[in-house]
């Protein structure tokens, strides 16, 4: 098995001794960063603390330095406590939120990826909501965890984070037709909400994502019938995960998840006006042979999901 | 202490988490509950389901908030954004007090999403008091901090953790979430009596109590709110409440949740156990009257 990264992003180097005394912030946050490179150490592959530290020396040695041991536990032990309960909860946390990826990949796989990602990139946010914020980007940049399956692998790790933005992301006030009836179309600059994910991706990550869901369920419902009697609902199979490129918005309406499915063209479109482009420079990004009564029917159902807001304002430059 | 300056002077009785599982009985059923705490955390969102479910429950119950990443006890400076993200919810939800837990648990921006316990030096309580007062300033809400239960203790120490929580309240002029579970939890992992502990915190600060169930290892004990509370949790929190008064009291189970109303008729159990000091407080009143 591949080892993953050694030094977590963002997290300064571990001092080479705990500090005896804490006198001042400074030696508080010394303990502290020493114990959270301890927390954040990949387990073995047993699920224990690893028993070398960083420098090669015996980990019992380095907890024995800063934490005291009682008649049932070792320094060592009390760590491992932590160390486990660290990896467990945010383990936990990413197979939640990555149901189709962890059905593609199979258990052994996707755990291979999540520990390897999670030891590359730890929590840099509050809240665990974020933990996978950063998968997609290191599954391009280690391909091998998700090896051969890498850009199925990737294209199920942007649409779940899209699911995770659209679920509770940021709503501006809704635009609608009569905001912008009088704005000439070739000025005209809209935005769109900001929990909208556009994803042009190489395989049917929606259709895949529902058939996962509903083997779950069914695998649920299956676990809570009478002992008795052939499970048949637990045969349920998802079909094959075959590539297929599709465009699809992710997006809420009413508070509820939604998948759907986009045509090039109008994809092109919903891309150019999230990049800043003026009503009239959206419609040639569509492409030729785009009708005008296409337009018009896109545009009324995007409006009447409530997709497009006010561009936000232009960050001012303290320069000038 | 029912009410006082640390619970925004509220006389809140016994209440419950708030936890995905029950929204839909709550928002069709509607129990009668005194009131719910929230998990700061899951709410400070920037929209969506939680915050339309929230602003239901803000329409029929009370709401206290309760957070777990605020980390008083880290070396890190409070973070800005999440400050501000913590006071709009602050705002929405017309929380009389705001309480999170007496540890650390980042550094250097990286999140362990831990309650991790503090080494108990002066220093340690110096620089946490300074954070619970900033973040008091900023959020202009009573703040109470909870005790956490612990795995582990640093040779750095320099007291008891009641003196630790001790220090840190009476520096920082706020009050206390007293969790008798945590102490049970940590009196037996490390040995102390948690009358000791009961007894030496300061009880006029105590704005809140937190009851929980626990899980008993061979060699140690894990906080975590996946079952009943047990009985010398309760016995506990009976001594507690004759100490402190009837206190605003909130039941935590957060894992393999059970159905509503056998988490209620869980939290309603503290009821049984807070006689004493519901006698205690009728003599008062006579007397003074």
């Amino acid at each position: 098995m591949p080892r993953p990264a050694s030094r977590p992003a963002g997290l300064k180097p571990p001092p080479k001794h705990a500090p005896q005394r804490l006198h001042t912030t400074a030696d508080l946050r010394t303990l502290q960063r020493l114990m959270t490179h301890v927390l954040v150490r990949p387990l073995t592959d047993d699920d224990r603390l690893q028993p070398k530290w960083i420098d090669g020396r015996p980990m019992a040695q380095v907890a024995a330095e800063f934490i005291k041991p009682n008649d049932r536990l070792t320094s060592f032990e009390r760590l491992e406590l932590y160390n486990r309960m660290y990896w467990f909860r945010i383990i936990d946390s990413v197979y939640e939120d990555n149901p189709g990826l962890r059905a593609l990949l199979g258990e052994r796989r996707f755990a291979r990826l999540v520990r390897a990602y999670l030891a590359k990139y730890p929590s840099r946010s509050f809240t665990m909501r974020n933990l996978c914020a950063r998968l997609g980007q290191f599954i391009r940049e280690e391909p091998r965890w998700a090896a051969p399956r890498t850009a199925a692998a990737l294209a199920l790790a942007r649409f779940e984070w899209a699911r995770t933005v659209a679920f509770d992301g940021e709503a501006r006030p809704v635009m609608t037709p009569n905001d912008i009836a009088d704005a000439p179309p070739a000025r005209l600059r809209l935005g769109l909400q900001p929990y909208l994910s556009l994803l042009a991706v190489d395989y049917p990550v929606d259709d895949y994502t529902l058939a996962v869901k509903e083997r779950d369920a069914l695998r649920g419902e299956a676990s809570h019938a009478v002992e008795h009697g052939p499970r048949r609902a637990t045969r349920h199979k998802i079909p094959p995960f075959r590539r297929r490129p599709i465009h699809v918005a992710v997006h809420r309406y009413r508070n509820r998840l939604f998948y759907k499915r986009l045509e090039a063209p109008a994809f092109r479109m919903l891309e150019a006006i999230q990049a800043g482009r003026t009503l009239v420079q959206a419609v040639a990004a569509a492409g030729r042979g785009v009708t005008a009564e296409q337009v018009r029917d896109w545009f009324a159902t995007w409006m009447e999901l409530g997709w497009f807001c006010a561009r936000p304002a232009r960050p001012k430059n303290p320069r000038k | 202490m029912p009410a006082n300056r640390f619970n925004g002077h509220t006389d809140y009785g016994i209440g419950l988490g708030l936890r995905v599982p029950h929204y839909a009985h709550i928002l069709e059923k509607k129990p009668v509950v005194d009131w719910f705490e929230i998990i700061s955390e899951n709410f400070m969102v920037d929209g969506g389901r939680p915050l339309e479910v929230l602003d239901q429950i803000l329409e029929q119950y009370q709401v206290v908030q309760h957070g777990v990443s605020m980390y008083f006890g880290s070396a890190d400076k409070p973070d800005r954004a999440h400050l501000k993200k913590l006071k709009t919810l602050v705002r929405r939800t017309k929380t009389p007090w705001l309480s999170d837990h007496l540890c650390w648990g980042s550094v250097d921006g990286t999140f362990t999403h831990d309650l991790l316990p503090m080494p108990y030096t002066f220093a340690a309580a110096k620089r946490t008091a300074e954070k619970i007062r900033q973040v008091r300033d900023y959020l202009e809400v009573p703040i109470c901090v909870e005790n956490v239960s612990s795995y582990a203790e640093f040779h750095a120490s320099e007291m008891t953790e009641w003196e630790f929580l001790g220090e840190v309240v009476e520096r920082a002029d706020c009050g206390i979430l007293l969790d008798v579970n945590n102490i049970y939890v940590s009196s037996k992992n490390h040995d102390f009596n948690p009358y000791d502990y009961l007894n030496h915190v300061p009880h006029d600060r105590v704005g809140q109590i937190h009851v929980a169930g626990h899980t008993k290892f061979e060699k140690y004990i894990l906080d975590t709110h996946d079952h009943p509370v047990l009985d010398p949790v309760w016995k506990l929190y009976a001594h507690a409440t004759k100490r402190c008064g009837v206190t605003a009291t909130l039941l935590e189970w957060d894992d393999r949740i059970p159905s509503f109303d056998e988490v209620h008729d869980e939290a309603l159990k503290a009821n049984a156990y807070i006689g004493g000091a519901r006698a205690a407080k009728k003599r008062a009143a006579v007397t003074a009257s």
